[in-house]
């Protein structure tokens, strides 16, 4: 029983330095775990497919006549493979490209490269089963239609071609040369957006990768939770200061039930309306055309309703662009793509055209002709080759919504029909779930 | 043979060497052949009246050496081996050892009640020897003084030997009546007295019962009081003992005493004999302990549901208790600063203050302040130290608004006695009370400066002067000099104000590590610890001159690796020394090493170092290797994947660390260093990972390891499998059962205390790390689906770790990221699993509103991977 010994340390230092350098070493070790951990986790998931659906598949043209985006594209359709089965990231590496790599893209590389990451909304032919069960619905913004890209200190805008819309400082991750909080070099983000000149805002319709995280994989639904809760927290809907050059706004997204669709349709909204998006809530976010998402307009919501030509003035006849296969058919952008016609081989001989180009035709007034819902057939007549700026083919949803447009619209009140209708189907058979 | 046991117990202690050793030969034999029979040689040599002292001595002392072991494995195996021996050899054991309590031989006693506590230690946890109380205290008070002393003392060893969970309350009842009565005034032997108040001492953790009934509490405090009245020193301290750990085991019962204490204290304070007043002082400083956590504790959370209230004790004694104190810190004793062991009321008293400071803050200043005033510039000596050392005292506790005035108005008078003051006494106080300025009142988060481009200057350049003074005021002054430059650490990257000064510090404090004398006072290990704060402080102006101190410090390690036929007095510096150079290497190479403008200039260095630390390893000092091993750790971080060259040759020592069961912190750290080597290296480190995999592995499996190591090593299976990917596959049939057996060791908490429950949060942490770094491994690879049989148990095991909810912050960070990266790399296989865990939803909903960022973070890559896996 040793008596107690209380003494206590006399003018000197709590902590030994000793002890200092090893609780700093565990610190260092602990904070490189975590980045490797965090490198692991965003590495990992930021990867972005090449397996956009191209323009259909088509013999490779020969490269060095014309330098046009268009025929470079279409190349590029050449290393679309369908993507792998089964869960998780099973894709094979060498069909998978990080955005990062093709930050470090230059010029045209880089154009090509953007150019198909969008999701490209068809048009609402018709009205989907379960409007008010499985779609949202939003206002969509007048603007262009564009992909911004923050990272390593800059934000990027591309249109739909790829090309640079804006190159400035934002408050996104990774957008600007301030001190990030996370800190993190990894941190960057891709967003879909369509920028609204008179406001000078990009409104984001939709989120691809949040500070390293990919989205691409995940539904609408969380792409949509993960976008509001994440964007504003960012400050990147902050007014603009030195550091943050342009605005974001998140778009406003309603469950396309009666109310969310009257909402979208007439709600007052800080932009100019250029018809209503829907999304289907279980989609993941898909370059390219997807029936998944869709977009429908007329005169109350749009004004551009049918479509102009370059001088801005509405065509006596509707104008169409498709891309020239090398079996001389005329081919929508639609992956499979839909056969319009075929151009006699006389034209081509004479106006030097290729497989791959886009040209534009004139829907004659013979109009076009369907059998079972199917297109049978179009009186095509051809002007010729379209606009150089132009990345794709128009699809086929987009020439039957202007079809219809001036023939036979598609009015709000059949939505709105189409909703309450399958509200009461709901009701009468409450146990019945459709699942495809 | 047992006639021959007292000769071979005499021999044991003979002064001749060769006749010593055959004894104790002869005892580990008969050990060896016979336990039993030794045993009861030994109890019956401890129990024989006829035998000599010695032998009887040593004999009980043999017997409890053979119960009880420092090392817990040891300590286990030896209370095993007790258990299993016949019960008629071990009940006529403890019948020698009972009837020796009765002995007239003081030595006797004394020796029988160590080793009746070390059985109580064994026997009673086992629910076994449960006479052993009441016959102890049968007829106590009929004994005769002798006796009564014996059974006294060994009730004491009983309490502080057994947890008070294995003695039930009647029994506790029984030895606190004893023992109280054997404290009373009435008790006319001083002996039995002294035993009981010892006693006392060791029973106050089995009263828990008792001090919360008002009669019986009361009874106890008067007890104790009367006894520190007792005309017997050694009574008065041990009483005063008694009040300490009363006021930390029972703060919240103290209301009603604290002013008779107070008076009792301040009384002994004053006049009592030196034992008596420390013991009479350290009761307040173990008071403001107590009001300092609970203080602590309001602080971080105002709702004021603390288990226990603040009684502020401190604060309304503070007028009396003020004085009192200022009164001890005029007692010093010459060169007390030059005796590492010195400890008196002048020191205690000081001491005491300074944790006063710390618990009331502003309103100790007032009080304070005419002492020093008074006292500051007298021609005594111990008035100027007193009044410096009250100064320093009160640094740390009160508000920087409140001090920063004074400061402002002190330190010039304070810098010029540093340099004039004739008494180093006083100047080694000085020093220390700058180094407190600079701790406390100076740094990026303190709104006013106290130290300004004005008197930057002139600072450095006293204290690089005093750093050429006797040695333990330079070691002070090395001191100050480290707060200074802790101050600017966190600064940034701008031109720190050192950097005009920074050429010279360094010189100074590299000369101050060559001084002859600099083994004196501590001196040598204060100026390295300081160069190494000053190297972390540096900028990218100064680190230049931090580049060019390397060769030299290089060179210093060299020719203590050089020295030949040393005295073991002369090795012991020599690899303190070694210590010193590796951790000051250890801490150039993280600064060095982590900025792009000094690495690669830094980096040519890498071979000559790496071959210094190799042959560190070779001398034997644990201190060193952890040094070394430590420094090699972040020069592989800075390599990088180039530091596979030196893998050949460092592996074995690598491997040695790992296997250093003995030097745990040795191995600890081994095992960080081999995560470094992992993110350095990546998978350049598979050829060494069989070896290293094997080592983790036995290191887990070992008993004898230190329980601290085995966390880590979890966690670096996932710095392993990270950083080898799907080549960990041949480890999982090893690595994974091992997981889970200790994850299901680690779900469950409930009734463990404090520590344990910190341990086993550790514990959770490298789990799960280990369990993110494979799945993250795997991601990708086309062998993912070997993880999946895992996947149910590893679900589980994060959902019972949400259901206890005694997880801290950063388990619960780490286990909502394990449940994403289980979803990340299993995919859609593993949706119906992950939909089926509570996980998945009210533990991730938890997570992501949490409050803490990181948490939130980790549950936000969880969703994200979640609703990938489970969509897809």
């Amino acid at each position: 029983m040793a008596p107690p010994d209380h003494r206590r340390p006399f003018k000197r230092p709590t902590i030994s330095d000793q002890q200092r350098r090893r609780e700093l070493s565990l610190l260092r070790q602990a904070q490189h775990r975590l980045d490797a951990q965090h490198r692991a986790r965003c590495l990992a998931s930021t990867v972005l497919s090449l397996e956009a659906p191209g323009p259909g598949p088509g013999p490779e043209p020969e490269p060095e006549p014309v330098p046009e985006l268009e025929l470079e594209l279409a190349a590029e359709s050449e290393h679309h493979v369908e993507g792998g089965g089964g869960g998780g990231d099973s894709r094979s590496p060498s069909k998978e490209f990080d955005v990062r790599q093709a930050s470090k893209l230059r010029g045209a590389e880089a154009r090509k490269w953007f150019a198909r990451q969008l999701m490209l909304p068809e048009w609402m032919i018709d009205v989907p089963d379960r409007l008010p069960q499985d779609w949202y619905v939003s206002a969509r913004p007048a603007g262009k239609r564009c992909f911004v890209v923050s990272a390593d200190g800059i934000t990027v805008s591309r249109l739909r071609n790829g090309s640079v819309l804006h190159r400035f400082p934002s408050a996104l991750p990774g957008g600007s040369r301030t001190r990030d909080v996370s800190g993190s070099a990894q941190s960057y983000s891709i967003l879909d957006c369509i920028f609204h000149e008179l406001d000078q805002t990009y409104y984001v319709i939709d989120m691809l990768c949040w500070r390293g995280y990919s989205l691409y994989d995940c539904t609408a639904e969380f792409r949509f939770f993960w976008l509001n809760s994440k964007l504003v927290e960012s400050g990147a809907c902050d007014p603009p200061s030195q550091n943050h050059r342009y605005r974001f706004s998140a778009v406003p997204v309603y469950n396309c039930d009666e109310n969310g669709l009257h909402a979208a349709y007439t709600g007052a909204v800080t932009y100019i309306k250029d018809g209503l998006l829907f999304y289907n809530k279980q989609a993941h976010y898909q370059a390219g055309n997807t029936p998944l998402a869709l977009v429908w307009k007329d005169e109350k919501c749009s004004q551009y309703v049918i479509d102009t030509d370059s001088n801005g003035n509405v065509p006596r006849l509707q104008q169409v662009v498709l891309e020239l296969q090398d079996d001389f058919k005329l081919i929508t952008s639609d992956d499979p793509p839909v056969v319009f016609g075929s151009l006699d081989n006389d034209i081509v001989q004479k106006s030097g055209l290729r497989s791959g180009y886009l040209l534009k035709f004139a829907i004659s007034d013979g109009g076009l002709s369907f059998v079972d819902g199917r297109l049978d057939r179009a009186d095509l007549q051809y002007l010729g080759k379209s606009n150089r700026a132009r990345a794709f083919a128009d699809s086929y949803s987009k020439v039957i919504f202007q079809y219809s447009v001036r023939h036979s619209p598609l009015r709000i009140d059949d939505l709105l029909a189409a909703i309450s209708s399958r509200d009461d189907r709901e009701n009468e058979h409450p146990d019945v779930e459709m699942v495809d | 043979m047992a006639m021959e046991v007292t000769q071979i117990l005499l021999n044991a202690q003979s002064i001749d060497g060769s006749v010593r050793k055959h004894a104790e030969d002869n005892l580990k034999q008969f050990q060896e052949q016979n336990l039993p029979g030794f045993f009861l040689s030994l109890a019956g040599e401890l129990a024989n009246e006829e035998k000599p002292a010695e032998s009887r001595k040593l004999a009980g002392l043999i017997l409890k050496n053979a119960l009880d072991a420092k090392e817990q494995h040891r300590k286990y195996e030896l209370v095993q081996r007790w258990l299993a021996l016949d019960a008629a050899v071990k009940a006529q054991i403890k019948n020698c050892l009972i009837k020796t309590l009765s002995s007239p031989s003081h030595d006797a006693r004394s020796t029988a009640s160590q080793v009746i506590a070390k059985l109580a230690g064994i026997e009673l946890p086992q629910k076994e020897w449960p006479e052993l109380i009441g016959t102890l205290l049968t007829n106590i008070q009929q004994l005769p003084a002798h006796t009564k002393q014996a059974t006294l003392e060994t009730l004491g060893y009983i309490c502080e030997e057994v947890s008070p969970e294995a003695v039930e309350q009647n029994h506790v009842n029984q030895i606190l009546t004893a023992v109280v009565q054997g404290m009373n005034s009435s008790e006319a032997n001083n002996d039995v007295r002294l035993a009981a108040t010892r006693a006392l001492y060791n029973a106050l953790g089995f009263a828990q019962a008792n001090f919360s009934n008002d009669m019986e509490r009361d009874y106890i405090m008067r007890v104790v009081c009367e006894a520190t009245l007792s005309p017997e020193v050694k009574i008065r301290q041990a009483a005063f003992e008694c009040l300490v750990a009363i006021s930390s085991t029972y703060y919240e019962k103290l209301a009603p005493y604290i002013h008779d204490i107070f008076n009792i204290t301040a009384k002994a304070v004053k006049e009592d004999e030196e034992p008596v007043a420390l013991q009479a002082i350290e009761f307040w400083s173990s008071i403001c302990d107590e009001e300092i956590d609970i203080l602590e504790e309001y602080g971080s959370d105002f709702t004021g549901d603390s288990e226990v209230p603040c009684f502020y004790f401190i604060k309304q004694a503070l007028p009396v208790l003020i004085p009192l104190l200022l009164e001890t810190l005029l007692k010093q004793e010459e060169d007390q600063d030059q005796d590492e062991g010195a400890w008196n009321i002048a020191m205690a008293g000081g001491t005491c203050l300074g944790l006063v400071a710390r618990t009331v803050g502003d309103d100790i200043v007032p009080l304070v302040m005419p002492f020093i005033e008074l006292n500051i510039t007298k021609p005594d000596w111990r008035q100027r130290e007193a009044a410096t050392y009250a100064f320093g005292s009160i640094l740390e506790g009160p508000s920087p608004e409140k001090l920063v005035p004074l400061v402002n108005v002190a330190l010039n008078f304070m810098l010029s006695a540093l340099m004039k003051d004739p008494s180093n006494h006083v100047k080694d106080t000085t020093a220390w009370t700058l180094g407190r300025m600079f701790e406390f009142l100076h740094g990026s988060m303190l709104e006013t400066p106290i130290i300004t481009p004005a008197n930057c200057q002139q600072i450095v350049t006293v204290l690089l002067q005093s750093m050429k003074d006797v040695p333990n005021v330079a070691e002070k002054a090395c001191g100050a000099l480290y707060f200074l430059a802790q101050g600017y650490e966190d600064m940034g990257p701008s031109p720190s104000p050192l950097t005009p000064f920074f050429q010279d510090i360094l010189q100074a404090l590299y000369a101050v590590t060559r001084r002859e004398d600099a083994g004196e006072s501590r001196l040598r290990t204060a100026a390295y610890e300081t160069l190494n704060e000053v190297v972390r402080c540096s900028t990218d102006d100064t680190s230049p001159m931090v580049m060019q101190l390397v060769p030299h410090i290089m060179m210093e390690l060299h020719q203590t690796l050089e020295a030949q036929k040393l005295s073991t007095d002369e090795r012991e510096k020599q690899n303190e020394l070694q210590g010193l150079l590796c951790g000051c290497l250890q801490v150039i190479i993280q600064k060095l090493g982590s900025s792009e403008a000094t690495k690669y200039v830094f980096l040519q260095y890498a071979d000559q170092m790496m071959g210094l630390f190799l042959r560190v390893f070779s001398c034997r000092s644990a201190t060193a290797h952890e040094e070394a091993m430590l420094a090699i750790g972040a020069l592989a971080y800075a390599t990088g994947s180039g530091f596979e060259k030196y893998m050949s040759e460092f592996y074995r020592y690598l491997e040695m660390g790992l296997q250093n069961f003995e030097d745990y912190q040795v191995c600890a750290i081994t095992v960080g260093v081999v995560g470094d080597l992992c993110r350095a290296l990546e998978d350049k480190i598979l050829p060494y990972c069989d070896g290293i995999m094997t080592q983790l592995l036995k290191d887990l499996s070992s008993n004898q390891l230190h329980r601290s190591v085995k966390p880590p090593i979890f966690s670096c299976f996932g710095d392993i499998a990270l950083a080898i990917g799907e080549n960990f596959e041949k480890y999982l049939i090893y690595a994974m059962p091992m997981l889970q057996s200790a994850a299901e060791l680690s779900a469950h908490t409930s009734g463990a205390d404090d520590d344990m429950t910190e341990y086993t949060n550790s514990l959770r942490n490298g789990i799960l790390e280990a369990y993110s770094g494979i799945f993250q491994g795997f991601k990708g690879s086309p062998k993912t689906q070997l993880l999946m049989p895992y996947a149910p148990h590893i679900l589980q095991f994060l959902d019972s770790l949400y259901m206890e909810k005694e997880m801290d912050d950063v388990v619960t960070k780490t286990a909502i990221g394990v449940l994403g990266d289980l979803a990340d790399t299993l995919g859609s296989n593993a949706g119906p699993l992950i939909q089926q865990s509570i996980s998945s939803k009210d533990f991730l909903n938890e997570c992501l509103s949490s409050d803490d960022h990181m948490i939130k973070e980790s549950a936000e890559w969880a969703k994200l991977a979640i609703s990938r896996a489970i969509s897809i």
